[in-house]
């Protein structure tokens, strides 16, 4: 299954291409190429020091590549200064004028670009409307709560109606409950202007939630780029199935690959069945990776491929239980299973003997 | 419960105390070298002059009289309007206002490089900028002068250049006294201007770019506003001095170019002074400049209300 990459077309709201950035001896970001296609919510996901910021400012416009290109709708961005590109970007410090008025701030860009002053704060006091802020506009942003600014924030770079929204981090100054109810009012906002948006965050709930395709980065490579549910599912390598939820993660041997399904074994040559990977061959030591909540325990085995195991720990975590058991073969796997009828009939006591067993299509080989 | 609010109320009446005692150093330099000295020149304002020197104690309007007023030479004439020394007041204003934009034109720039550096860096450059001023004022003066001077090596290099034919007057001129000025002062403006810009946070300049602002349109709507306090710190820091200044004015100006700092200094230099009219000089030299910063506040507090 590979992920569905959109055609290199001007259609296209991004296209970068072996875009490489050095800052001295340090390489920011390795021969990255993506395409984001027009009114995608597209998420830029890793790890601080990944590359994410670096290649956002590089679309803004604050930092240059060193090799490779930008294409903004098929046009190159070159050199072109961050004020000469119709892109926009709500910062993670919001970056307000603190000077402005909140409705001077959101009028900024529109009065740059050349609106009569009537002009900027009518369609800024509508924007203020779409973020319900209407009865600020008149205070410094000094004055309000980090929520209303950054708020404000968005308004202010959505007001000059970019071709491309860029939100570094937007979120992460945001106590938990603001930060929820914002993924789904930013998800909306992006349906209702039509504006391509590009979302920088470490946050990967926040990445799952909000977006069309998320991009997983690490130490300035692409890790890989795809809808939610395919990378949560189907992680190419060992840093995405670890980065995005928990997982268990199983030494393999691949004994045969036999058109879309492989045969391997654990190391006591316990047989497992799954999906072939591209770039995974016979006789390959790799790593199988099974998401907690697809393994559930029983009395007796469920099937052939069950694993007998004991259970070291059950931990009760509200919406769920979490249970950690050793196989036979010795290593420990961590299982989850929900708190309902069904998934409690699936816990056992601590001590217990029991059998492990995984749903079909759980398993995924990891090219590294 | 009532042993514990009372051995509180206790210690915190003791507190009080030390607090009042800790304070005095404070209060006392404010006392003695602040209010005393402003309360003892008002007072000399309104005395009588001793011929060589010092004061009569005796209560006179003759100094304020002197400054404001012309009687003739004989003091018998209807009085008119005294034009000589509000002239000199006039010339020092403008000569402070003067080495204040030159020093604003220099040090902003200036102060932003050095706020601009590698946080590493900048104690390196601010120490730079302070350097030649472990050197006497005098000194400095003098050295200025043998630059400026007909044979010195400014006129020689403008020679050389061919970008001049015959030396450059430029001692005992306005501008010489402005050059004085500017470079005696000009730490006084960096300094506060790069404290206001290094806590500038240039996301803020990055926010404008990104909001379609030209570099100058950033620099004038987003950068000035934020550092304005530095920028009015390093003017009042600059003028002020600059008004009262002796130094420069005599060892740059010559005779024609006085300015209130030397007038003032005359009264008390030697046998031939008079007490009371340097006090009153200085004392409506104070006035003057508390005006004009009480001005400026009102008009910055309007604008401020507008906005």
């Amino acid at each position: 299954m590979q992920t569905k990459m959109p055609e290199t077309s001007s259609q296209n709201a991004i296209d970068v291409q072996n875009a490489v950035k050095r800052f001295g001896n340090f390489t920011a970001l390795k021969q990255i190429s993506l395409a984001i296609a027009d009114n995608e919510f597209f998420t830029l996901l890793g790890p601080s020091g990944c590359g994410k910021t670096t290649l956002l400012r590089i679309i803004a416009g604050f930092d240059e590549v060193t090799e490779g290109s930008v294409r903004l709708y098929g046009e190159d961005l070159g050199a072109l200064p961050p004020n000469r590109r119709p892109v926009n970007t709500v910062f993670q410090s919001y970056a307000l004028f603190p000077h402005m008025s909140v409705l001077q701030n959101v009028g900024f860009g529109l009065e740059m670009l050349g609106s009569s002053s009537t002009e900027a704060r009518e369609c800024a006091g509508r924007m203020l409307e779409l973020v319900q802020l209407s009865q600020f506009a008149d205070r410094r942003p000094g004055q309000l709560s980090g929520g209303q600014q950054q708020r404000v924030a968005l308004a202010r770079a959505l007001a000059p109606q970019p071709k491309l929204l860029l939100l570094d981090e937007p979120l992460s100054a945001l106590d938990l409950k603001l930060r929820k109810a914002m993924r789904i009012e930013l998800k909306h906002l992006q349906r209702e202007t039509g504006i391509t948006f590009i979302f920088v965050t470490h946050d990967q709930e926040e990445a799952l939630t909000m977006s069309d395709r998320i991009a997983v980065m690490s130490e300035g490579e692409l890790q890989q780029v795809g809808a939610a549910r395919e990378i949560y599912e189907r992680p190419r390598n060992r840093f995405v199935a670890n980065f995005i939820g928990d997982t268990n993660l199983l030494e393999v041997t691949v004994d045969r690959i036999e058109g879309a399904r492989a045969t391997c074994h654990l190391g006591g040559g316990h047989a497992l069945s799954c999906e072939a990977v591209d770039g995974v061959r016979e006789g390959a030591r790799v790593h199988l990776s099974v998401r907690p909540e697809r393994l559930f325990a029983t009395a007796e085995p469920a099937g052939p491929e069950a694993l007998a195991a004991r259970v070291v720990e059950t931990v009760f975590t509200g919406t769920g239980i979490t249970s950690i058991v050793e196989l036979e073969q010795g290593p420990r796997l961590t299982l989850r299973s929900s708190n309902s009828e069904r998934g409690n009939r699936r816990v056992f006591e601590q001590g217990a003997a029991c059998f492990v067993n995984m749903e079909a299509g759980a398993g995924r080989l990891l090219i590294d | 419960m009532a042993a514990g609010a009372v051995g509180g109320s206790s210690a915190s009446s003791t507190y009080r105390e030390a607090r009042g005692w800790l304070l005095l150093p404070a209060w006392s330099v404010l006392l003695f070298f602040s209010l005393a000295p402003v309360i003892m020149m008002l007072v000399y304002s309104f005395l009588t002059k001793e011929h060589r020197g010092g004061v009569i104690w005796e209560f006179s309007l003759a100094a304020y009289d002197q400054f404001f007023l012309d009687r003739g030479l004989f003091g018998d004439e209807p009085p008119r309007i005294q034009w000589t020394y509000i002239a000199i007041f006039w010339r020092s204003i403008w000569q402070a206002g003067a080495a204040t934009l030159m020093s604003l034109a220099v040090g902003f720039p200036t102060a932003y490089f050095i706020a601009t550096r590698p946080a590493k860096a900048r104690p390196l450059w601010v120490f730079l900028i302070t350097i030649p001023y472990w050197v006497n004022l005098l000194i400095r003066t003098v050295s200025m002068k043998f630059l400026l001077r007909e044979q010195g090596p400014l006129n020689d290099f403008l020679l050389w250049t061919g970008a001049i034919d015959s030396p450059l007057q430029i001692v005992n001129t306005n501008l010489a006294v402005q050059l004085g000025l500017f470079y005696s002062y000009l730490p006084f403006m960096v300094l506060p201007i790069y404290a206001a810009v290094e806590r500038y946070d240039f996301a803020l300049s990055e926010a404008a770019a990104d909001l379609y602002a030209s570099k100058w349109t950033t620099l004038r709507r987003i950068l000035l506003p934020a550092v304005k306090p530095g920028v009015v710190a390093g003017c009042i820091l600059v003028f002020v001095p600059s008004l009262g200044s002796f130094l420069a004015p005599d060892l740059l100006g010559g005779a024609r170019n006085f300015m209130i700092g030397s007038l003032i200094e005359e009264q008390f230099k030697g046998n031939a002074g008079n007490w009371p009219f340097g006090a009153a000089a200085s004392m409506i030299l104070l006035t003057l400049v508390l005006l004009l910063l009480l001005a400026f506040a009102r008009q910055q507090a309007r604008a401020e209300r507008r906005s």
